[in-house]
């Protein structure tokens, strides 16, 4: 592994095999990765080639879709995510996620920040809640914005700040990875740039994976980059080799702009 | 978009043909937009003419014929031991006398009818709350019986032969004398909502009705709004994708269809039957109802739960919620509003179903309201069928005043409903 940031490298994530069935739909075929601590990972490939299939095996969101089917061996910190003793519910405040449409709670800001905390019980008092919801809202790069206005309710921002609101309300359960499925895509140019700000800033902390349909985003702000086509993970490396020295001809084509 | 190829002809828009098939096309739309016009107005007509009908005939229901007479008391008649034993009925006849001296004893019988035969209660009634007043004159307001106030509201033609008329001439003459000496009012008929039902129109009123609807229909809700949020949660939210659950879905829909008097049969047997519960008390009456009200509930409850965005699930399961917490803390109460408004509209039907109610008794003839839900009572449907098969005059318009009455509380139900809607109609 070669370091590029400080605390950087260390594997995170470690997936083996793994398959998921969608009913009779085989839609992950043997994806095998290691996914990097303190570091950006995004996930490109056409549409429908299993991007988000695979980023919701890792926070085990697919245990609640009706007929699908994951095996193989994810291991978080060496720990298997899938062994019967992981409570789903407790791994998902260690890896949180962001979805592509911002989805605030219809409530206050504060209320939205605060709901992660409160069900994991981790504050203590309002106090100790206050605090934590005023760092993930820093952490967020939205606190200047909604400091005065704590009380109004979260969907009355725009779709920019709805999406940060988001992900400082994933940061407030102190996870450990942040899953962001397409956090862009549903914004603007210059929401996109803020949010691509903030998650070169989140960096430091977590361990983020990033599917992006943009390639040029990825190549903005990830180190490593992994190729998704048709269910299988084609090429996984650095994001600059991957963009501008592919090895597989089908990354090649797909950056070339011949598929997707 | 890359242009289109140079060799691709240009449309002519002026091509007589073209224009025709346009000006064809307009017309179609015109003509739909009329038969849309035509069947709203249908509608609206239909439902105008059967609103004036029932205003027509009912609001005459809603005002009384009285008469303020002086009831001379006197220890003769009322012995102020025992105020309550008194011979109010003769009372009566004695201040009747007074107004008409030369009414010979024979004439008295008929003289006697023109009081309505509530009014000695009555009379007593204010006696034995003030028995000071034995020995001296009361002047009380009594609604006069059925034909004189027919009479007075003009439903009793006085051109007809006499043999003809309900009334005789020297009724009618009677009548008009009390008229002329200002003792007759017709004030608005608070009876019509204070008493409960009679043999006399003059005296029948909707409370009973009232208390026993409201009655069951706390029954009702009681049941069948826990029970069928209970059932609609499981049934979208936990419940696993199989035939059994199939089955129930498919059954829970064909329950909302069964006709009312079926479910009435069903509570007549098992309620009735079974249980040995009690006849024609609005307790078993609301059972009755929340077997009718259960489906429509859980429809609207799972309508209203699919609605929430998938986006809010997915939004409190990725931050670690349980499935409970996601259901109770998220999507039901963005469901509340949808399910409450399902909850009032199947209450408003359960408030004019009439057939299971008389399947199970609440039509039977009850002349003081209930004071729970187990005593013997009518609802105010049952009760609109038992005055509309009464043969009295009275009865009439009394019939048209109560669907008036029932129409009132529909229409508020459904108002509320659909401003409930309003209030809290969300946007994502
Ligand atoms: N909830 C689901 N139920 C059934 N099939 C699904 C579901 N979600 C995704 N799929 C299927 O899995 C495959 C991969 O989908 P997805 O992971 O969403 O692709 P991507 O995010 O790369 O566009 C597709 O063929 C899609 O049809
Ligand atoms: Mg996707």
């Amino acid at each position: 592994m070669n370091q590029q940031e400080t605390g950087a490298g260390e594997i995170k994530i470690s997936a083996r095999d793994v398959q998921v069935h969608y009913g009779d739909n085989h839609a992950l075929v043997d994806v095998s990765v290691d996914i990097s601590d303190k570091m950006v990972t995004a996930f490109i490939g056409p549409s429908g080639c299993g991007k988000s299939t695979f980023l919701r095996c890792l926070n085990r969101m697919n245990d609640t879709i009706d007929g699908c089917r994951v095996e193989g061996d994810i291991r978080l910190d060496g720990e298997d995510i899938y062994a019967p003793e992981v409570d789903p519910v407790h791994l998902r405040a260690r890896v949180g996620m962001v979805f592509q449409k911002p989805n605030p709670f219809p409530k206050s800001i504060y209320d939205n920040v605060a709901y992660g905390p409160r069900i994991h019980g981790l504050a203590k008092n309002r106090s100790e809640l206050d605090e934590i919801v005023e760092k993930s809202l820093r952490r967020g790069a939205i606190w200047d914005e909604v400091k005065d206005r704590l009380d109004a309710p979260g969907t009355s921002l725009s779709g920019g700040q709805q999406q940060r609101l988001c992900i400082a309300r994933a940061i407030a359960t102190s996870p450990e990875v942040l899953l962001m499925d397409e956090p862009c895509s549903a914004l603007d140019p210059i929401a996109t740039a803020q949010i691509e700000e903030l998650i070169d800033e989140l960096r430091r902390q977590f361990c983020v994976i990033m599917v992006t349909h943009s390639m040029q985003q990825a190549a903005r702000v990830s180190q490593r980059t992994a190729f998704f086509h048709l269910g299988q993970l084609v090429e996984y490396g650095e994001t600059g080799q991957i963009f501008t020295n592919p090895s597989d001809p089908r990354t090649e084509s797909y950056i070339t702009g011949r598929i997707g | 978009m890359k242009d289109s190829p140079a060799s691709a002809p240009r449309v002519n828009w002026k091509d007589p043909q073209l224009a025709a098939t346009l000006r064809a096309r307009h017309a179609r739309e015109r003509r739909l937009k009329i038969l849309g016009l035509l069947s709203l107005g249908a509608a609206f007509a239909m439902l105008f003419i059967l609103l004036a009908s029932l205003a027509a005939s009912g609001y005459k229901a809603f005002v009384q014929t009285h008469v303020t007479m002086d009831f001379v008391i006197s220890a003769r008649n009322v012995n102020p031991e025992n105020p309550e034993k008194g011979k109010y009925r003769k009372v009566i006849a004695e201040s009747l006398q007074a107004v008409f001296p030369e009414v010979g004893r024979k004439e008295m019988r008929q003289l006697r009818k023109i009081l309505s035969n509530g009014a000695q209660y009555m009379v007593r009634d204010a006696v034995v709350a003030d028995p000071s007043l034995i020995g001296g004159v009361l002047r009380l307001t009594v609604p006069v019986s059925d034909p004189y106030d027919q009479l007075n509201k003009g439903e009793i033609d006085r051109t007809t032969p006499e043999s003809n008329r309900r009334l005789s001439d020297r009724e009618i003459a009677w009548f008009d004398r009390l008229k002329e000496a200002g003792m007759i009012s017709t004030p608005f008929n608070k009876a019509l909502f204070l008493n409960a039902d009679s043999r006399f129109p003059e005296l029948a009123g909707l409370k009973g009705a009232l208390w026993g609807s409201f009655y069951a229909l706390l029954v009702c809700f009681l049941l069948s709004f826990p029970l069928g949020i209970g059932a609609a949660i499981w049934l979208e939210e936990f419940a696993p994708k199989n035939r059994f659950t199939d089955i129930i879905e498919v059954n829970i829909n064909n329950l909302a269809a069964v006709p009312s008097v079926v479910f009435g049969l069903l509570a007549l047997a098992v309620f009735l039957g079974w249980f040995n519960l009690p006849r024609s008390a609005a307790f078993v009456g609301g059972m009755t109802l929340a077997l009718m009200t259960l489906p429509t509930i859980i429809i609207a409850t799972r309508a209203a739960l699919k609605a929430v965005p998938p986006s809010i699930r997915e939004a409190a399961l990725g931050l670690g919620a349980s499935r409970q917490q996601v259901v109770f803390g998220h999507v039901l109460p963005l469901a509340m509003p949808g399910i409450l408004t399902g909850t009032i509209i199947g209450l408003a039907q359960a408030l004019g179903e009439t057939a299971p109610l008389l399947l199970i008794g609440m039509n039977a003839f009850i002349t003081s309201a209930p004071e729970s839900a187990f005593e013997p009572a009518t609802a105010l449907p049952t009760q609109i069928f038992i005055w509309a098969d009464s043969p009295e005059r009275g009865f009439a318009a009394r019939t048209s005043a109560a669907i008036l009455v029932l129409l009132g509380f529909l229409i508020t139900m459904n108002l509320a409903a659909v401003i409930l809607r309003r209030k809290f109609e969300r946007k994502w």
